[in-house]
């Protein structure tokens, strides 16, 4: 099991980007932290999740 | 007692020094002194916390926005009427040095882009994302997270409207990056900025800074 923003389900195997695209987040809007680092922009599509990870989707929203 | 104050006379650099340090001692304010700071636009969360920062007594500040004051901004950045129609970069380092005469400011007239934010952010340890669209936002936060990675991000999510004080907080998502912010409240038609909220989330950001600065980096 994966645990994103504090929820577990069954993702392993899957890319961050094959998440990100099915769950709808928008990854021009976010940052993503995966095991106490970030995950660089260009590796979204490389990097694949594995059971025990434990990420944070950053959502920026506007306003400043 | 203080004996007489003569209210028009500029402070040296020594007696803001003295009084700095009367106030946080001097190891912590030599802290803040040795410091260089970024802040990456000059909107409600960048005013208002480069202030905080220049009255802290932060050594070395970057102020880094490419557009001019506007009548909408003036209810919740730190502005002034008269300086309608000037760059933000020069209206706000004119303010810093009446309030903080012996703080150094930089000004960068200029849109950060991936292309120039090396050099912009070069010779800072601290970079707070004061930004107001959250593409920029994601730019700038995930570029120097994944360029720099000694330097420490302090951003902001989530500011608009009238929801509850207390639901601006900070967060410390890895080692060197912090979210402040309630992480929702964006901004939509209807549903703006109101000062005292950006001016909550600005102060989280500033207070995160000076803790920083300060070695101690928990929330």
């Amino acid at each position: 099991m994966v645990k994103i923003n504090g929820t577990a389900a069954d993702l392993a195997g899957q890319t961050v980007a094959q998440y990100l695209a099915q769950a709808g987040w928008d990854a021009a809007r976010l940052a993503v932290e995966r095991n106490g680092d970030i995950v660089p922009r260009a590796r979204y599509g490389e990097t694949v999740l594995e059971d025990g990870d434990v990420l944070e989707i950053v959502r920026f929203v506007g306003g400043g | 007692m203080w004996g007489v104050v003569n209210l028009h006379a500029s402070p040296s650099r020594e007696d803001l020094r003295l009084a700095r340090e009367a106030r946080h001692g001097p190891a912590l304010q030599g802290r803040f002194s040795a410091a260089s700071v970024a802040v990456c636009g000059l909107g409600g969360l960048g005013s208002n916390l480069a202030l905080c920062l220049a009255r802290a007594g932060v050594g070395w500040l970057h102020l880094i926005d490419f557009d001019r004051v506007e009548l909408s901004n003036l209810h919740r950045q730190q502005y002034f009427a008269t300086q309608l129609g000037q760059p933000k970069t020069e209206a706000l380092r004119d303010i810093l040095a009446a309030a903080a005469p012996d703080v150094t400011v930089t000004i960068h007239t200029a849109r950060v882009t991936d292309g120039n934010l090396d050099a912009l952010l070069a010779d800072s340890q601290i970079v707070c994302e004061a930004f107001d669209v959250p593409e920029d936002k994601a730019l700038l936060v995930n570029a120097v997270l994944e360029r720099f990675p000694d330097k420490y991000v302090v951003a902001a999510s989530g500011m608009a409207g009238l929801g509850p004080a207390n639901e601006i907080r900070t967060r410390r998502i890895t080692s060197h990056f912090y979210l402040c912010g309630d992480g929702t409240s964006q901004l939509t038609p209807g549903g703006g900025l109101l000062p005292s909220r950006v001016m909550l989330c600005a102060a989280h950001q500033a207070h995160t800074v000076l803790r920083i600065l300060a070695g101690e980096p928990d929330i």
